[in-house]
């Protein structure tokens, strides 16, 4: 279980309060108008920026102050998930080891990431070779490596054509689902929560919600969710 | 916490070298110095002089570049883009070469005086104030050139798209859009040029000299080598601290941008009716000539006569290159140490960027006379030639790495910091998977610019020599001093090639390296 317990987050005059649990391997979505602050609790729950007040727990164990890179989840980014100058193979040899060395059993199981990914054999390209939907797939199959047991997307494919998107997001919820991951994904596309989550926090006046069923939620919006849906 | 301070531990002890150099050696000239007692009447005319050619130097660079970068900026010509590459040239040349070629054109039995001698005109002399002034122009007139050269290319087409449909011609050109530029842009270009000019030593040592022509660092090159009066020489070098930081924090007040508003673009053809034609493409012309005549005579001056002269270099010369060699090595070396971590922390820290820019305060004499007052207790200072040489060179590195590689961090920080973070990539393999990769050119430019200054660098190489530890520089102001001007020749003719592919071969490695 997911736990943000009492969180507040300060930033002059901006104010977000967040205080709820989200069960271990469901998918949530959390929409809201621009600016009341999807991305900054994401950027929070992943250890870019301190919380004013509160804790944030996974099973037990808080997290609230530890380094992003040792926290229990990864995270996908709108762009900027790879680094360009390094190979594919090398850039998901982070997932496995912040060193970036790599043995046999290494390649092996990176290679095994790419063909789940659909990425077979595109191991010793940089990503500047492959297409938008590739690198995404990349940086998925990065996560898959990195075996944490919860994935944020932060406007995750946004780049990508509807199909495409569609596509991806289709391939997370399997790997998810297979992988028994916890997904928290911030969109302001409703269509993408219908797709992906099951469950929807709405953001909206200085407060998380707590999650509720996407579709009761997104057939019969309370008012501060219509006015943002139109 | 630990983890922090485990990050920003390079940067501090980049600084503490760095403040250790700069405000230890200070401080041993301060208390040596015991006050400005030590000073006599010539070291006010000294002072004066100091601040006179400077300023005289300066303002005939940004007046001459103004007809130049115009010219630059309003015509279009085989070679324009090569022409403007060359004048970075000078900023990398080493002084003793640039003064060599300058008395093979302007000196007594130089290219001008020759043919002024053919109409019976009395020879003009390259020594004294006007050699020191003519070498300074020659340095930054090009400096100046792009300076604002970059200010005409920073208006906005959309400017000058306006001012042709409004019917402007090019006297409008000047009123309305060049004269406000100018304004933005002079003042720091005069700033900048006037701070090099204050610390100038080998023109002064080579030119100058004299009681009308002696800078602030020569005098204390003077009282130390032939007076051996370090009290003097200490004094002299508080006052060329003081004189400095006074011009720096004026400059950091003056430096105004140019506001012009945001434009799109630039404009890839100038207008014809805006540049002006006929008589004004002939003054173009001509301002472009003249400017490419005076800097490219000297260099070619040189490489002609001292080409054919390589082989009979005396063999004192050999050894000398080598030591300029790894001097050069060694002060990249230093300088990439303490300006990356400098720069990586600067960022975030107002201190970092502090220390990085603390050598332009200090020069290579008052350095080397601070370090050879703390040395000389303890061991004979000839010892430390070649070790303060690489030092002095490398602090004096550190501010322009440290402004070449800062841009390019802040961009690396953008794109990069939270997915770095994100996969706990830290310490050392942050540095190998991420900054040097991304850093590859601004580190191979910035290591190319130290490469430079260190080999052609004549100042505390002077103040330590005992004639036997010599680098190239040195050698050639030796062979130049016993008139062996053919010898000289060469000597600088293989000063100029090896900087010169010294620098483009690391900034070409900083190219290749970059793995985009």
């Amino acid at each position: 279980m997911l736990t943000l317990d009492k969180l507040t987050i300060q930033q002059d005059d901006f104010r977000l309060e967040a205080d709820f649990s989200i069960a271990a391997g469901s998918r949530v979505a959390i929409i809201g108008p621009s600016g009341a602050g999807k991305s900054t609790l994401l950027s929070v729950i992943a250890g870019f920026l301190a919380p004013t007040q509160g804790h944030l727990i996974w099973e037990g164990t808080e997290f609230t102050r530890t380094d992003p890179g040792a926290r229990p989840l990864s995270i996908l980014f709108q762009d900027q998930n790879l680094f360009p100058h390094l190979s594919v193979t090398r850039n998901l040899a982070l997932g496995l080891n912040p060193r970036g060395k790599i043995d046999a059993p290494d390649r092996t199981r990176i290679e095994t990431a790419l063909i789940r990914a659909g990425l077979e054999g595109m191991g010793a390209r940089k990503p500047g070779q492959l297409s938008g939907g590739q690198q995404s797939r990349a940086a998925l199959a990065r996560t898959l490596l990195r075996a944490r047991p919860i994935l944020l997307l932060d406007e995750p494919f946004a780049a990508l054509g509807p199909a495409l998107k569609a596509e991806m997001l289709a391939l997370v919820a399997q790997i998810a689902r297979e992988q028994g991951m916890t997904v928290l994904m911030v969109s302001h596309d409703p269509d993408d929560a219908r797709a992906l989550c099951p469950q929807t926090i709405l953001l909206a006046e200085g407060r998380a919600h707590p999650p509720r069923d996407t579709h009761a939620l997104l057939d019969d919006p309370p008012p501060e969710l219509k006015a943002y849906l139109g | 916490m630990a983890a922090r301070l485990r990050a920003i531990a390079p940067a501090v002890l980049a600084a503490a070298v760095l403040a250790t150099l700069v405000l230890g050696t200070l401080a041993a000239v301060a208390w040596r110095a015991g006050g400005l007692s030590g000073l006599r009447g010539t070291d006010l005319s000294a002072i004066r002089f100091t601040l006179w050619q400077a300023a005289l130097s300066a303002l005939i660079s940004c007046v001459l570049a103004i007809p130049v970068a115009r010219a630059l900026h309003r015509r279009r010509f085989a070679g324009r883009g090569v022409l403007i590459s060359l004048l970075g040239a000078p900023f990398i040349l080493p002084v003793i070469v640039a003064v060599f070629g300058l008395i093979a054109v302007f000196g007594r039995r130089g290219i001008v005086n020759v043919a002024l001698g053919h109409f019976g005109i009395e020879p003009l002399s390259i020594y004294g104030a006007q050699g020191v002034i003519t070498a300074h122009v020659f340095f930054n007139l090009p400096l100046a050139t792009r300076m604002i050269l970059h200010g005409w290319q920073a208006i906005p087409s959309e400017r000058f798209r306006l001012a042709a449909t409004l019917g402007f011609g090019p006297a409008q050109v000047a009123r309305q859009l060049e004269a406000p530029m100018l304004r933005a842009v002079l003042p720091g270009a005069f700033l900048a040029i006037f701070l090099v000019c204050l610390t100038s030593f080998a023109v002064a040592l080579t030119l100058g000299g004299g009681p009308r022509a002696t800078t602030v660092e020569l005098a204390i090159y003077q009282a130390f080598r032939f007076d051996f009066d370090m009290g003097r020489a200490a004094s002299l070098a508080l006052v060329q601290v003081a004189i400095s930081v006074t011009a720096l924090l004026i400059a950091a007040k003056v430096s105004l941008p140019a506001r012009f508003g945001a434009g799109h673009d630039r404009l890839a053809q100038p207008i014809a009716q805006l540049s002006g034609g006929g008589g004004r493409v002939g003054l173009d012309a001509l301002a472009i000539a003249l400017a490419t005549a005076f800097l490219l005579t000297p260099i070619c001056a040189v490489l002609l006569r001292g080409l054919p002269a390589i082989p009979t270099l005396p063999a004192m010369i050999w050894p000398a290159t080598l030591t300029s060699l790894w001097v050069a090595a060694a002060s990249v070396l230093v300088t990439l140490a303490v300006a990356l971590p400098l720069a990586l922390a600067a960022t975030r820290h107002r201190w970092a960027e502090i220390a990085a820019m603390l050598p332009m305060t200090a020069s290579a004499l008052v350095m080397g006379t601070g370090a050879f007052l703390i040395a000389q207790p303890f061991v004979n200072p000839t010892s430390l030639a070649l070790p303060m040489v690489l030092l002095t060179n490398a602090a004096l590195s550190v501010p322009f790495a440290t402004r070449i590689l800062m841009p390019e961090i802040r961009t690396l920080q953008a794109d990069y910091d939270r997915l770095a973070a994100a996969l706990g990539l830290r310490g050392l393999a942050r540095l190998r998977l991420l900054t040097l990769p991304r850093l590859a050119r601004p580190l191979g430019f910035s290591a190319g610019l130290a490469a430079a200054f260190s080999m052609g660098d004549l100042g505390v190489i002077t103040l330590f020599s005992d004639g036997q530890t010599r680098t190239l520089p040195l050698a050639l102001f030796q062979l130049m001093g016993s008139y062996r001007m053919d010898q000289a020749a060469g000597a600088a003719s293989v000063l100029l090639i090896l900087t010169f592919a010294l620098f483009f071969a690391l900034d070409r490695l900083g190219h290749h390296a970059d793995p985009r």
